[in-house]
């Protein structure tokens, strides 16, 4: 890890352990918006890892905020800071000025637009997004469309959007945005960003949360397993739930080196490839995993009561979202064919 | 909680120039080898072949060059055991001794041993074969019944090993046996043994054949068989010890997850010919996990090349990458309208009805997926 990674994961993880409180994800899933909790991340420095530094960025690689994005999901921190990293990093790419405040991505949906038309010197932006995290929330949101040929980055205002409520099963806000000729913040054409470039970092993003969410789910089993007692002895004794665990811990370790392998990539330029296994590697895991450790919990991780489905609501949500596995994996998988079985090894070795 | 250690990996510059030269070797070797041919890498012994491989200086590369070694780097190792079993090598009549028997050798060795031993395995002269299963001693190898019993200058051994690979076809076998017996501690009292299976009077090699057919691993019996002392590796008494080290570099293999390969391509081939959603899908998926897993396997060589103990992490990497291996099969089944063969129809179908019949052996093998599961508990505090 780079200096500024462990700098970052130092910060970031003293940070969510004070602040992100049970009261506060109860109070977060009511609808308060945690302003403590997101002005200490910017006062931080946490919410643009990838902004330069003479911009009031951090000046770092994708790989430093993938420490960031990770302990985000460790501790589920109810904040659009996966979504304002990966904003910061597209503005940043496109010369634009990052504003401060939560900033969301759309649209999230492969077979959604956003289109910018030229009024003048200024752009304008039309259609709906739907599911658009935090969107409420948001001040902003960034959005990536072809416009003059070019993959284009522009920032909108949400105030411009017509807003719908909407939320995910973690209770975290997913909100229709319907925009009309809306004007547009400030837009730019982005060398090297792609057009499925909100897809793209979004579902890199989520990877990288789910792996968190993981690594917190294993540590929560493993504790109950160690704590909780029945005939006589801790439950961790028994070899059935030894063995769930144990499967659990080969997911999470699966799931954390292949968003990790997404982000760098995202560093080397192409990450097409890396982010899909990500996505697919990681949700596949989640779904098992949540499954596994509700089961060593018995009935008590059941209750809204008992912390474990912070985890694993964000879970079944997250893997969902940015794409599922069945979606990126049929993207993959036509990839890998039109490429042939004779080249698979190949590519897999210059991965 | 005690967390595993899993770090991206880059490959320096000389391990990625040394991949390209073991593809041409490979492509030379096997210009046209066919898919089943391939399939079968792990049971397949050419010893022609694995003396070319030590040639080329690609066996015991991490061992000292005192004892012929080559002292390149685990990172450069690794390379060189993901090329050939990417394609397929027949790489049985050294995959034991390079992996496990020679680092036995050399970490309890006598000097005469190491200088008597390690040079041939390097040179790929030397097959070794691992006798630690009996009848009645599986995962619970401590338990093993054995006996050598001290005779003058050597030892007298009695008793049967089974599960023994390639025993028939091995120069020597790295045996357990018990030289003592101390009730209600079955650990102690083992001593590991180099027995010479062409010299050594009194052992009988029985072949025992596999589910698909196979003569692959064999009972090994052994009736008042001479061993001298000076093929006593080790101390008496510390063959436990030993042995579970063998066991740690056996298992700490980083190429655990590709027993399947030849099927994944196969599949691809398949699914470029005819593409559709469902079969893209299942591609992606296996492509996914092949992704990971390489990098969960890097991380160990990674390790290794540092000098860290790898054991979680490669029984992690094995229990996740034998997990794999064994879905490849059943999702090719999910997949395809098509029946498993044996040696007619497709290539795909005749890969497929190899790769179904031998997957239920990739987690039992170096050690079974719950003795696996055991050591990743006990790593996680539960235990
Ligand atoms: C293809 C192949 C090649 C092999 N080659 C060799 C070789 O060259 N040399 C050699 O010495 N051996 C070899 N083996 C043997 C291998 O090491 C053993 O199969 C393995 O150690 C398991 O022992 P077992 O087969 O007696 O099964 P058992 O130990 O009897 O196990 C049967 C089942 O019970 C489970 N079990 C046992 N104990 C426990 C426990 N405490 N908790 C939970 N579950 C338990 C096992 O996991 C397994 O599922 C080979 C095996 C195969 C399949």
């Amino acid at each position: 890890m780079s200096e500024l990674g462990s700098l970052l994961a130092d910060t970031v993880s003293r940070l969510f352990t004070d602040l992100v409180t049970k009261e506060l994800l109860e109070s977060s899933e009511k609808g308060v918006w945690p302003e403590k909790l997101w002005r200490a991340l910017e006062e931080g420095g946490l919410t643009m890892p990838l902004v330069a530094e003479s911009a009031g960025g951090a000046g770092g690689t994708w790989l430093d905020a993938h420490v960031v994005v990770r302990a985000s999901g460790r501790h589920t921190a109810p904040v659009p800071l996966a979504e304002t990293i990966v904003a910061g990093a597209l503005l940043s790419r496109a010369g634009l000025e990052v504003p401060y405040g939560p900033i969301t991505l759309a649209p999230v949906h492969g077979d959604e637009r956003l289109t910018l038309t030229r009024s003048g010197a200024a752009w304008r932006v039309s259609g709906t997004a739907t599911r658009v995290p935090w969107g409420r929330a948001a001040g902003h949101v960034v959005t990536v469309a072809e416009a003059d040929g070019a993959a284009t980055v522009a920032l909108v205002a949400t105030g411009a959007a017509r807003i719908t409520d909407d939320r995910n099963l973690a209770l975290e806000p997913r909100d229709t945005l319907v925009f009309e000729n809306a004007p547009v913040v400030a837009a730019a054409p982005a060398p090297g960003v792609s057009a499925d470039a909100i897809r793209l970092y979004g579902a890199m993003a989520r990877a990288a949360q789910m792996a968190g969410a993981l690594e917190s789910i294993l540590e929560q089993g493993v504790r109950y397993a160690t704590e909780r007692k029945q005939f006589g002895r801790p439950i961790g004794t028994f070899q059935a739930l030894q063995h769930y665990l144990a499967v659990v811990a080969g997911h999470v370790a699966a799931s954390g080196i292949a968003a990790e392998l997404a982000f760098r990539a995202a560093d080397r330029g192409d990450s097409a490839f890396e982010t899909a296994a990500a996505k697919i590697r990681v949700g596949e895991a989640a779904g098992v995993s949540a499954g596994l450790v509700h089961q060593v919990h018995g009935a008590i991780g059941f209750t809204y009561e008992h912390s474990l489905h912070f985890a694993t609501r964000r879970l079944w949500s997250w893997r969902a979202e940015f794409g599922s596995e069945s979606a990126w994996a049929m993207a993959l998988g036509r990839g890998v064919a039109a490429r042939g079985a004779d080249n698979l090894w190949n590519h897999l070795t210059e991965r | 909680m005690p967390t595993f250690h899993f770090t991206l990996r880059d490959l320096p510059p000389e391990a990625e120039a040394l991949r390209e030269e073991v593809r041409d070797f490979l492509r030379e070797q096997f210009r046209g080898a066919n898919p089943v041919t391939r399939a079968r890498s792990w049971g397949g012994f050419d010893r022609e072949f694995s003396k070319r491989v030590g040639a080329r200086g690609w066996i015991g590369m991490t061992y000292p060059k005192q004892y012929g070694g080559h002292e390149r780097t685990f990172l450069e190792r690794y390379v060189v055991l993901e090329e050939m079993l990417a394609a397929g090598a027949p790489v049985s009549a050294h995959w034991v001794a390079d992996r496990q028997s020679g680092p036995t050798v050399l970490r309890f060795g006598t000097e005469a041993q190491k200088q008597k031993i390690v040079p041939g395995i390097v040179r790929g002269e030397l097959a070794f074969a691992i006798g630690m299963s009996e009848p009645d001693s599986g995962s619970d190898l401590a338990s093993v019944r054995t006996r050598a019993t001290k005779v003058d200058g050597g030892y007298l051994v009695n008793g049967t090993k089974v599960w023994t690979s390639n025993a028939h076809l091995s120069d020597y076998l790295i045996a357990l046996f018990r030289t003592q017996v101390v009730p209600d501690r079955k650990h102690e009292g083992l001593t590991q043994f180099l027995v010479d299976l062409r010299a050594t009077k009194g052992i009988t090699i029985r072949p025992i054949i596999d589910l698909a057919g196979h003569h692959h691993f064999n009972e090994v019996n052994f009736t008042d068989a001479f061993i001298p002392d000076d093929f006593r590796l080790g101390n008496e008494g510390d063959g436990w010890k030993q042995v579970t080290t063998e066991l740690a570099f056996e298992r700490s293999g980083p190429e655990r997850y590709l027993s399947s390969i030849a099927l994944v391509k196969e599949l691809v081939r398949e699914v470029s010919a005819r593409p559709d959603d469902r079969g893209a899908e299942a591609v992606g998926r296996l492509v996914a996990s092949m992704t990971t897993l390489r990098q969960m396997s890097l991380s160990v060589a990674g390790m290794l090349q540092h000098g860290e103990n790898p054991n979680l992490e490669a029984a992690t990497v094995k229990d996740v990458g034998t997990t794999f291996e064994q879905s490849v099969p059943e999702l090719v089944h999910a997949l395809l309208d098509l029946e498993p063969t044996l040696d007619t129809g497709s290539q795909l179908q005749q890969v497929h009805g190899y790769i179904t019949q031998v997957a239920p052996s990739f987690s039992l093998r170096g050690g079974t997926r719950e003795v696996l599961r055991g050591i990743i508990a006990r790593g996680l505090g539960l235990r």
